[in-house]
């Protein structure tokens, strides 16, 4: 297994392209928004009646599912009295023109690991509370569906996240007549969430020394560079540059904006946690 | 977070007795693998990485080569026998899919590609030691193997981590830090073109105390790259003796 540049999958025209950048250089972009707009959110809960949480977003056209099922499993061994957080993400052959069937390709995965270590270590879920008696602890399985890439997957699937384990029963874990434990799902109670500490994943893209919020599926395959941060109230608990590369200034300048593309993300996110 | 075996960071000295701002002992060399186009082993501390360069060399499966650039393959890769626990499983984890794919990531923009159409160039690097900041080493031993291979490159990339230890933003994390520290961030760095093409972020930092983490990580890459540098002119200084005399 080894990464291999992607060029040649994905592509846009050469004029398209040129479009794209002459009109970002005078700051104006081609859907008609200024660099620091993020387009319109939506976000379901609920959405899935199967699922023990789950959660829709629609970001502009980009469309993300979220479902969480809970199962029992056992601690990781460094963390003994703590829950368990596995976060998977598909991108589905309906997404794009550009995706094909198959297991998760790196992309998923690093978009699954980048969510994953928004929620992890920022305090919105407390693992420390998903430890079931003996040794066992609960496991929260995200399953981050892509239905529809119209670019800036983490920051919707950040959102989807967040959104679907708000809307989380947990069931109960009951031991049965021969002491063993299990989940009675007929019994639940909802999942205990920190809704000041809800992680916001922001990725800003740059076109030539423009930085811009939300970058659409277009802009992705015109970057030169693209980075994304995670906030949790007044502190960062991820962020992963996941193309081209920056200066020091650029990335003062990058944080600055997702600072203030939190704000908007939030603005929607609070009514639904 | 979790309580480390023993403190971490006492009046200012790290658990291994660094200062804060102190890289571990940096250990280069070049050319370490005499079959490979390029190649470099990289030490800091006790974390050792291998790379080998193959290539530029034609592109198999064909349909995946460009007309008008060359083609990065990248591969990191942990032996099952560099972790302190268990044994590794040496199936590729979802964690050295994510690694392989950000070191690509970090070496394209240093690698001027448009000079190999039709090709690919081959990395592989191996950890044969972890003990913290493996991913940072692999990246500075793959540039090292690229520019040993004799690929052109803009600059060569240099890795480093930063990391939070009881509130001090510290160098170069072992692996007693990065288990238990409150924060990790990975780092790449072209230090003439003054450029990060790497950056991972986890834990939980403020505004300063990321903002101050870059400026130590600059300074880190920048004392290590005299390191690499001199690496490099040693393997090439060796041969020109060879041949030439002294």
């Amino acid at each position: 297994m080894a990464s291999i540049s992607p060029y040649g999958k994905r592509f846009i025209s050469y004029l398209r392209r040129e479009q794209i950048r002459k009109l970002l250089a005078t700051k104006y972009r081609i859907d008609g928004r200024g660099p620091d707009q993020i387009r319109d959110v939506e976000i379901k809960t609920g959405v899935v009646k199967t699922a023990d949480g789950s959660a829709e977003v629609r970001l502009g056209k980009t469309h993300v599912v979220a479902g969480v099922k809970v199962g029992l499993g056992q601690p990781f061994p460094d963390a003994p009295d703590e829950g368990v957080l596995v976060v998977n993400a598909e991108v589905l052959p309906h997404a794009s023109p550009y995706t094909e069937v198959g297991p998760p390709d790196e992309s998923a995965i690093e978009l699954a690991r980048v969510v994953d270590r928004g929620i992890r270590h920022c305090g919105y879920v407390d693992f420390k509370k998903l430890a079931v008696e003996g040794g066992k602890a609960y496991v929260l399985w995200i399953d981050l569906y892509v239905i529809n890439d119209d670019g800036n997957l983490v920051d919707a699937a950040n959102l989807a996240s967040v959104a679907a384990l708000k809307n989380t029963q947990l069931p109960t874990a009951v031991k049965d007549d021969a002491g063993a434990v299990k989940l009675d799902r007929n019994n639940r109670s909802p999942l205990p969430v920190e809704a000041a500490k809800a992680p916001v994943a922001v990725s800003v893209g740059k076109i030539g020394n423009v930085l811009f919020l939300d970058p659409t599926f277009e802009e992705e395959l015109s970057l030169d560079g693209r980075i994304t941060f995670t906030f949790s109230e007044d502190r960062i608990v991820a962020a992963q540059k996941t193309l081209g590369s920056f200066t020091q200034a650029e990335l003062e300048t990058a944080l600055n904006l997702a600072q203030k593309g939190r704000e908007k993300f939030l603005e929607t996110l609070k009514s639904v946690i | 977070m979790k309580k480390p075996p023993v403190p971490l960071l006492q009046n200012g000295v790290r658990a291994d007795g660094r200062a804060p701002d102190q890289m571990r002992e940096v250990k280069i060399s070049v050319g370490v693998v005499s079959n490979a186009d390029g190649s470099a082993m990289v030490s800091y501390g006790t974390t050792t990485a291998v790379a080998a360069v193959y290539g530029p060399r034609e592109m198999h499966p064909r349909h995946l080569s460009l007309p008008d650039r060359g083609v990065m393959r990248v591969r990191y890769h942990m032996a099952p026998f560099s972790t302190k626990d268990e044994r590794k499983s040496p199936t590729p984890s979802r964690r050295e899919i994510e690694i392989s794919k950000v070191l690509r990531e970090a070496l394209e923009p240093a690698i001027v590609l448009e000079q190999y159409p039709r090709s690919r160039i081959d990395v592989f690097v191996e950890i044969l030691q972890a003990d913290g900041s493996t991913r940072v080493a692999s990246l500075t031993a793959a540039s090292l193997a690229l520019a040993d291979a004799g690929i052109y490159m803009r600059d060569l990339v240099i890795g480093v981590s930063v990391g939070l230890v009881d509130g001090t933003v510290v160098l170069d994390l072992n692996g007693l830090e990065d288990q238990y520290g409150e924060g990790d961030l990975p780092v790449g760095y072209m230090p003439n073109l003054k450029r990060f093409t790497l950056l991972q972020l986890d834990g939980a930092w403020t505004r300063e105390a990321f903002l101050q983490a870059l400026n130590l990580a600059v300074r880190g890459a920048e004392y290590v790259y005299q390191i690499a540098r001199d690496a490099l002119k040693t393997k090439y200084m060796s041969i020109a003796e060879e041949i030439y005399g002294r």
